[in-house]
């Protein structure tokens, strides 16, 4: 295992287990406020200090990490289950229409930026987390049908995949027997990578408030109530930014890990 | 005085010793030809004269060119030397030159990169080096891009830019081993007499000892990165000293003896079959073109009969197959197989009666399953599969037959060889005993040893289960001996067909006979030699 | 190169109107009148039906489709319902700030990726390599509003270089317009450039492994100038697709990015249309940055064509 896996899977590991924490535990409620001791830095009562409302920042941070983590996963979680049969489909079936209609539509989705998204939806819907979830998951479904199609439109030419033709079995069966069990990797690493852009896109939401709205503490949102105070409480952003980095970080080292683990090939082509 | 001289060469990548103590020597106008299996080192050498070996390469030795130690120059004298005094021609011409730019600009740029001419001259040099290795400039002007020719051709642009500057020595690896064996003959000859032209010494690395006996002044052979034998090629052919070197030879001649075919009862019969693909449209408008892959093509496959299938890239003969195996529509004409008709809808019982065999050892299973799970996929076309122990006894049976040991079907694919490869795609295509298998280039990526093994393979199960098969290669020779008949496929048709040693002796259609006259051929060495 | 130019813009043509007739139904479902969000809900029915006249919000769905279409095409967004202004005057002046800050934020990204990647290729394994590595593992990390929080902290509020926010107005001079999105931009280009120097890398180190690498070798030249000549060239090719697709997320987050700095651009527009439930300007201003992102995706198709003689032979 290569350093990169340790590293991030050790810093993924960390932030869920923030996430599962907090459901049990926090040094403070992150919602009771105590005006008298607002702003403080990091300290030994509030280890991380507190917010202009005198709430402590390491339990909305724990808290936090419960909402970015929902988030993103049920986000990758309906890219994949839409995208992955999409992608098989398009490429058990390559150049017909189905193929057609399916790469095109991806193509349309993909001019859609998911911030774009999630604005309609709030135009329509108004603001929540629900409305980042549905708004990150369908840019994800085009991300995950593309690489899939690729990976798999590749296998469809081996001769294995032919040898599996010859026996007689259909194409959904040699997608689901064959193709998915070996593009399985490649979507294991992706998801991870989408995983790490989903987290960001949610604080990017709901700093803009479309995201998770209040009472649901978010990383984002505290971002953008820091705003006004950076200048004079620069921790209120380094605090909820650097959770972000770090989250990211973690997830993309452990994604080039996994890379490198699940495929030996790719391990010696690299040294 | 030679012109490479090769002495005690070692090389090592990390802990793992590539080249041993290699000698060998090329003298100007001289062909030496380094022969060997996968793994022996051949390919090594070739790159070491270069001085591109992988980063962590490690060469010590003696590797002088005209005097000039190659292992003590610096980056920059090598790079200088490089095009200039050694050009070098690789296997895969379809990947050797660069894509996005015109053929010209890359046969220049050997000339320009050494500053050897104004760029003027320069074009016009390279016009004519386009010229001299057969591209002439009214159908291959400077300004074609790659994608717009042939192997062939772009293999002569290759060559083209390794002559620009008349290089003392010329180095080629395997290039011929990516073409057809009439495009084979041709670049051979224009190598040949490009050696006589310009007096360069060639160093041509081939694992085709018939290409070897044919153009070679001096053999060296090789394995497990240590020189076996060497010597004149006459003086090697007529007394070989090494085992190996006497193996090689006779494998790469190697005769089975087939039982007897019985009498013709037809099994699969192919009737006026024509498999059209469609092209891109040529306007926007415009009904999209078609381009005929299998032209009208009839034939009768016997039962019991052992029938080949021969013919160039290109000719329509990967597609007939996939055509035979159901898993392309036919546009015209159709297949019976057993009396049943062939198709992209046929039903399992139809399906059952055929099974394949493919050419890439390394890609044919998927690597994620046991070989227990590998060969028995075909179980699923059987309407009561066999289950618990007869499962297993029919798995260990067929192991067996292949040479396998039973033991094997809890292994993974990854841990056999390709030659044990193969014989696991022969066991996944006979246990469900079909009437009929194909074997598509089942031998052609296989080491001469190994393949001559997998033909013995072939003959015994020949005998022990009554095989009928439709062997298709480009591989004349196996051909010859592994089939009773042979189609001969040319441009989507079926050009002659006959019984094999028939056809090879004497071939009626003049594409038969080009075929056939452009295929290096081993020269006699007098069986008893050979067998010592 | 005619017949793939022209294939391109007909797909360019069919994407542009299924997004024009997605985003025109989407904004239908939302529930309210817009009439009677506009005149509060003290109105009067009448008046209500009349402003629904002069909308054209009694019109079938299709003649208004249409209607928005031909409109848009001929330059005529409609009328904002807020602010009873041409919607097309309100966007032109919010893009005066977003388009340059978008493309300053591209130029520079690629500007910074480009020779990063390079020379990071250049030097795999060695030690130039890992700091670049490492520098993109971070830059790919950092929300892009929260490095703009960093830079505004550091060099508006502590070193004073930059205002923390606003735009000066293009009328103030092409020199003070730019320096009052040079922060903006860095922070939107500097994870971009991260990503992008990756992709670069990686791109080249492929093409490095290629055949044709070797060939240049054998011809004698030198690592860089094989690197230089021929791996270059050929390594674009997935470096365009990731700029099509970058220009997207430099929008999307110029919108983002925007709120940081509080530049008067097509980001706040959106955000006050919609919290005024001014939907034919959120539909206008999604509709234009659609249309941004589908032409440049037909843009990058025509570089890639450019650059690979196989696209231009092929259909």
């Amino acid at each position: 295992m290569s350093r990169n896996l340790i590293l991030g899977g050790a810093l993924s590991a960390l932030v869920l287990l923030a996430a599962m924490v907090s459901f049990v535990w926090t040094p403070f409620d992150h919602t009771t406020m105590d005006i008298p001791s607002k702003l403080q830095t990091p300290n030994a009562i509030h280890w991380l200090g507190t917010d202009h409302f005198g709430r402590d920042i390491f339990s909305m941070i724990m808290v936090g990490a419960r909402t970015s983590i929902a988030v993103a996963l049920v986000a990758v979680g309906i890219g994949m289950s839409i995208g992955v049969p999409l992608g098989l489909a398009a490429a058990a079936r390559s150049g017909s229409w189905l193929d057609e209609l399916i790469m095109r539509g991806n193509d349309l989705v993909f001019a859609f930026p998911s911030l774009v998204i999630a604005i309609l939806i709030t135009a329509i819907f108004g603001a929540g987390a629900v409305n980042a979830i549905i708004a990150i998951g369908i840019f994800n479904i085009p991300v995950f049908a593309r690489i899939t199609r690729g990976a798999a439109l590749s296998l469809w030419q081996r001769e294995f995949i032919l040898a599996a033709r010859v026996a007689g079995k259909n194409a959904a069966r040699i997608s689901a027997e064959h193709i998915l069990p070996n593009v399985a990797n490649l979507l294991i690493v992706q998801g991870t990578i989408q995983f790490s852009l989903g987290i960001l896109a949610e604080a990017g939401l709901s700093y803009v408030g479309l995201g998770a709205q209040p009472p649901t503490p978010s990383w984002g949102r505290m971002l953008a109530d820091a705003q006004t105070m950076v200048s004079f409480a620069p921790h209120l952003a380094l605090i909820p930014g650097t959770a972000i980095i770090l989250t990211v970080l973690g997830l993309n080292l452990m994604g080039d890990g996994l890379r490198d683990w699940l495929d030996p090939k790719l391990r010696v082509a690299r040294t | 005085m030679s012109l490479l001289n090769i002495q005690n060469l070692t090389l090592s990548i990390g802990d793992s010793a590539i080249l041993k103590d290699v000698s060998l020597s090329v003298a100007p106008g001289e062909i030496v030809a380094v022969t060997g299996e996968s793994g022996s080192g051949k390919s090594m050498t070739a790159l070491a004269v270069m001085q591109l070996l992988p980063e962590l390469a490690q060469a010590n030795g003696t590797l002088s060119l005209d005097g000039i130690n190659l292992l003590e120059q610096s980056e920059e004298q090598l790079c200088a030397l490089r095009g200039a005094s050694i050009g070098m021609v690789f296997q895969e011409p379809m990947t050797a030159l660069n894509p996005v730019k015109t053929i010209g600009d890359q046969v220049m740029e050997t000339i320009l990169i050494h500053k050897a001419m104004s760029s003027a001259n320069a074009r016009q040099h390279a016009q004519e080096m386009l010229e001299r290795v057969g591209l002439p400039a009214d159908r291959f002007p400077l300004s074609r891009f790659p994608h717009e020719l042939s192997g062939g051709q772009r293999q002569r642009v290759v060559i083209a830019m390794a002559i620009a500057l008349r290089p003392k020595l010329l180095i080629a690896d395997e290039p011929t081993t990516a073409l057809d064996v009439t495009t084979q003959a041709q670049i051979l000859a224009l190598l040949k007499d490009l050696v006589q032209d310009f007096g360069m010494g060639l160093l041509m690395i081939t694992h085709d000892l018939a290409v070897v006996a044919d153009l070679a002044d001096r053999i060296v052979v090789m394995r497990h990165g240590e020189v076996v034998e060497s010597g004149t090629t006459q003086g090697l052919l007529a007394n070989m000293q090494h085992p190996y070197t006497r193996m090689l030879f006779a494998a790469s001649n190697h005769q089975v003896a087939l039982p007897p075919a019985p009498a013709p009862k037809p099994l699969l019969q192919v009737k006026g079959a024509v498999r059209d693909y469609r092209l891109p449209r040529k306007s926007l408008f415009g009904a999209p073109g078609h381009y005929r892959a299998v032209k009208d093509v009839s034939f009768t496959l016997n039962r019991g009969e052992r029938l080949g299938l021969v013919g160039e890239s290109g000719c329509g003969k990967s597609t007939l197959t996939r055509a035979i195996l159901g898993l392309e529509p036919l546009q015209g004409g159709e297949i019976l197989l057993d009396g049943g008709p062939i198709g992209i809808n046929q039903s399992a019982e139809q399906r059952r009666k055929m099974q394949v065999v493919f050419q890439d050892p390394f890609g044919s299973f998927n690597p994620r399953h046991r070989v227990d799970r590998l060969i028995t996929e075909p179980f699923h076309l059987l309407d009561k599969p066999p289950t618990g122990s007869s499962r297993r006894d029919l798995i260990a049976e067929t192991l067996t037959a292949v040479g396998l040991s039973p033991d094997d079907a809890a292994k993974f694919i990854h841990q056999f060889s390709g030659g044990q490869r193969q014989r696991i795609a022969i066991a996944r295509a006979l246990i469900t005993r079909p009437e009929l298998i194909l074997f598509d280039e089942a031998v052609s990526a296989l080491d001469v040893s190994v393949r001559a093994q997998i033909l013995d393979l072939l003959a015994e199960l020949c005998k022990s289960y009554a095989l009928t098969y439709l062997f298709i290669s480009h591989d004349l020779n196996v051909v010859r001996t592994i089939t009773d008949r042979v189609l001969v496929m040319k441009a989507g048709e079926i050009v002659e067909q006959g019984a094999t040693e028939a056809v090879f002796t004497s071939p009626k259609h003049a594409y038969t006979q080009s075929l056939l006259a452009a295929a290096p051929v081993l020269p006699d060495l007098g069986k008893g030699a050979i067998v010592a | 190169m005619l017949r793939y130019s022209v294939k391109r813009l007909f797909s360019l043509i069919l994407s542009l109107a299924v997004a024009s007739l997605v985003i025109f139904f989407v904004i239908e479902i939302a529930p309210g009148d817009p009439a009677s969000f506009m005149l509060g809900i003290n109105a009067q029915p009448d008046t209500v039906a009349a402003l629904r006249t002069e909308l054209g919000l009694d019109q079938s769905k299709f003649s208004r489709y249409a209607a928005w279409v031909g409109g848009m095409l001929s330059g005529d967004f409609g009328t904002s319902y807020t602010y009873r202004t041409p919607v097309a005057e309100m966007i032109a002046d919010r893009l005066w700030v977003s388009l340059p800050l978008a493309l300053y934020a591209l130029a520079l990204s690629t500007l910074i990726a480009f020779p990063a990647g390079i020379y990071a290729a250049a030097r795999r394994g060695k030690a130039g390599d890992m700091a670049v590595m490492g520098a993109t593992q971070l830059g790919v990390a950092v929300p892009n509003f929260w490095f703009a929080m960093m830079l505004v902290l550091i060099f508006a509020i502590n070193l004073r270089w930059f205002n923390a926010g606003g735009f000066v107005g293009w009328d103030e001079g092409l020199l003070a317009g730019l320096h009052s999105l040079t922060l903006p931009a860095i922070s939107l280009a500097l994870p971009q450039a991260a990503i992008l120097a990756r992709v670069m890398r990686s791109a080249l180190l492929d093409i490095l492994g290629e055949d044709f690498m070797r060939t240049a070798r054998a011809k004698g030249l030198s690592r860089r100038q094989a690197l230089w000549r021929h791996g270059l060239r050929n390594a674009l090719i997935p470096v365009l697709t990731i700029i099509g697709l970058q220009f997207s997320f430099l929008l999307a987050g110029a919108i983002i990015i925007e709120q940081v700095f509080y530049l008067p651009g097509l980001g706040r527009l959106v955000f006050q249309a919609i919290s005024a439930r001014d939907l034919i300007v959120v539909e206008s201003v999604v509709m234009l940055l659609v249309f941004a992102v589908i032409t440049v995706n037909f843009l990058v198709d025509l570089a890639y064509a450019a650059v690979d003689p196989r696209l231009r032979s092929r259909t």
